[in-house]
């Protein structure tokens, strides 16, 4: 294998390029990404970046590395076609052949199809966050459609800030895909005394330039409105390439697709969860490098095991910091331990833990997760000590 | 500017000059220092970033922040009492001339 093309120059893609040349992979490695720049991460646009407008701190690599470690990056430009034949993606004019190639495209904003939604702000890329910090110089009133990790993140920044802020979520309950109703129950609280207007079970409808409103008739005044209602896979390339796509690119537990020749990771692929074989697609750090790390040992014949690493994330929100290790899903049993942790349970099996501001247990728990099952009787008899089963 | 030397594995030296304010982890990947993998962006979530401060220099970085053991007790490679998350130590002129070894796995 003399050439591996890698499109989309965010946290896998990039992670990619670095851990084949861990693994000692010598031939080309091309890193071809949409965004201009060098490759950032995401997670603190929503967080310190906010307060702290520094985007140096962002970037992942200095442009040094990528000379060092003989990676050529290709930024700004936007691959818009896959010749799976004759094993070629083309960027306008410009042709990259490949011995495999990796699908790292992310996602990008959802846009629900409401009259205005085009005047609601986004936050995904740095230049998103760049010009929602140049908005938060002066007091706003700002209206933050969806009350899931990225428009809280955002609500407890603003309002930390002094602005006035209200968050509008069409769910029942706050992160409600990704959080028992427990731990949504505790950040409605958290939010509601930092001042915060959360309003709930109410779609949004309209964007106007001076606010929003919602379904059941509420308007909302505001200056500035961020769209955080969820995001979508860029599967468009490999589904035009005739690839598998259901709510992602599609791939097996050695996150290879139908093609041999073509991997794909993180936000933008879908993969049998190790716990359960069931299809899932994870918005993760953990999950883009992970899958990245296990493409590199699988094309640089290091390793050929199945991926089963245990997923973690974390989200700050004012002082609260929210851990998730394991993966639960939606119908997932909850116990609350005395001390306000949460276990989730699949049936017998512990899916998850989610904590508050509490990194032992949240440690303990992704080491037991990547062990043997961990039985409900069993923490139940340990009175839910981890240290214990 | 405050002067950081990193201590690979096997003895390689790197020295580098480093923003006051910045901290070991973020410093060592702005220099493309190896051995540091720094995942989590230094939201103390990973791991990856562990390192062990010279002896002459524990004093000067100080206790471990909290929450860093928890996370320490997942680092790759051995944790002594001088391991620390290198995310964690921030860079100020106290520590100019500031020594830290890298363990040789990080994930
Ligand atoms: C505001 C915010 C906060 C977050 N906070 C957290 C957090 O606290 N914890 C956590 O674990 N995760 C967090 N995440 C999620 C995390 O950043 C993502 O899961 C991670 O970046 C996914 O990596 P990726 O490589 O799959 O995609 P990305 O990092 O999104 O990179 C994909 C890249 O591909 C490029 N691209 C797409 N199509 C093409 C094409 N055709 N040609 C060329 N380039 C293309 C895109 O421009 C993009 O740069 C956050 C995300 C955001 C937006
Ligand atoms: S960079 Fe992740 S814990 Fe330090």
């Amino acid at each position: 294998m003399q050439d591996i093309v890698i499109i989309g120059a965010g946290q896998g893609g990039l992670q990619a390029g670095m851990s084949l040349r861990q693994d000692g992979f010598e031939g080309n490695i091309t890193l071809i990404g949409a965004e201009p720049g060098l490759p950032y991460q995401r997670p603190p646009l929503s967080k310190a970046y906010l307060k702290s407008g520094d985007a140096g701190a962002l970037q992942l690599r200095p442009e040094s590395f990528f000379e060092k470690k003989q990676i050529t990056l290709v930024s700004g430009t936007l691959v818009d076609r896959i010749d799976r034949d004759a094993r070629t993606v083309q960027a306008g004019q410009r042709v990259f052949s490949y011995d495999h190639l990796i699908l790292a495209t992310g996602t990008r904003n959802l846009r629900p199809p409401i009259p205005g939604a085009e005047l609601a702000l986004d936050l995904r890329t740095l230049e998103d966050a760049a010009r929602l910090r140049d908005a938060l110089d002066r007091p706003m009133r700002c209206a933050v459609i969806g009350g899931g990790f990225i428009g809280l993140e955002f609500a407890a920044v603003a309002r930390a800030l002094g602005h006035e802020v209200t968050v509008a979520e069409a769910a029942p309950r706050l992160m409600a895909r990704a959080v028992s109703p427990e731990t949504s129950e505790r950040f409605l609280r958290m939010h509601r005394d930092m001042g915060t207007e959360v309003l709930l079970g109410d779609p949004v409808c309209e964007v106007r330039a001076d606010g929003i409103s919602l379904a059941g008739g509420t308007r909302i005044a505001a200056d500035l409105v961020l769209m955080a209602a969820g995001v979508t896979p860029n599967t468009e390339l490999a589904a035009a390439a005739g690839l598998a796509v259901d709510n992602g690119v599609v791939v097996d537990a050695h996150m290879l697709t139908a093609d041999p020749g073509i991997s794909a990771l993180g936000d933008c692929a879908v993969f049998p969860d190790p716990a359960t074989g069931r299809p899932v697609r994870l918005e993760s750090v953990q999950a883009a490098t992970d899958h990245a790390r296990l493409i590199s040992k699988r094309l640089t014949g290091k390793a050929e095991a199945p991926y089963d690493a245990v997923p973690w994330f974390w989200s700050d929100q004012a002082d609260s910091k929210l851990q998730i290790a394991g993966l639960a899903a939606a119908g997932d049993a909850t116990v609350t331990r005395a001390d306000g942790a949460i276990f989730r349970f699949a049936g017998d099996r512990l899916s998850a833990v989610e904590t508050v501001n509490d990194a032992r247990t949240h440690m303990l728990s992704r080491k037991r997760l990547a062990g043997a099952p961990v039985l409900r009787r069993d923490l139940e008899a340990a009175g839910f000590d981890l240290a214990e089963v | 500017m405050v002067k950081v030397t990193y201590v690979a594995a096997d003895g390689t030296r790197t020295d580098v000059d480093a923003e006051p304010g910045s901290n070991v982890m973020q410093t060592a990947l702005d220099n493309d220092v190896d051995g540091i993998v720094g995942e989590c962006g230094g939201a103390m979530m990973c791991a990856t970033c562990h390192c062990y401060v010279d002896e002459d220099w524990t004093g000067a970085t100080g206790a471990r922040n909290d929450g860093e053991d928890d996370m320490l007790d997942c680092a790759a490679d051995e944790v002594k009492p001088s391991s620390r998350l290198s995310c964690q130590i921030k860079l100020t002129e106290a520590l100019d001339g500031l020594v830290v070894h890298l363990p040789e796995e990080q994930a």
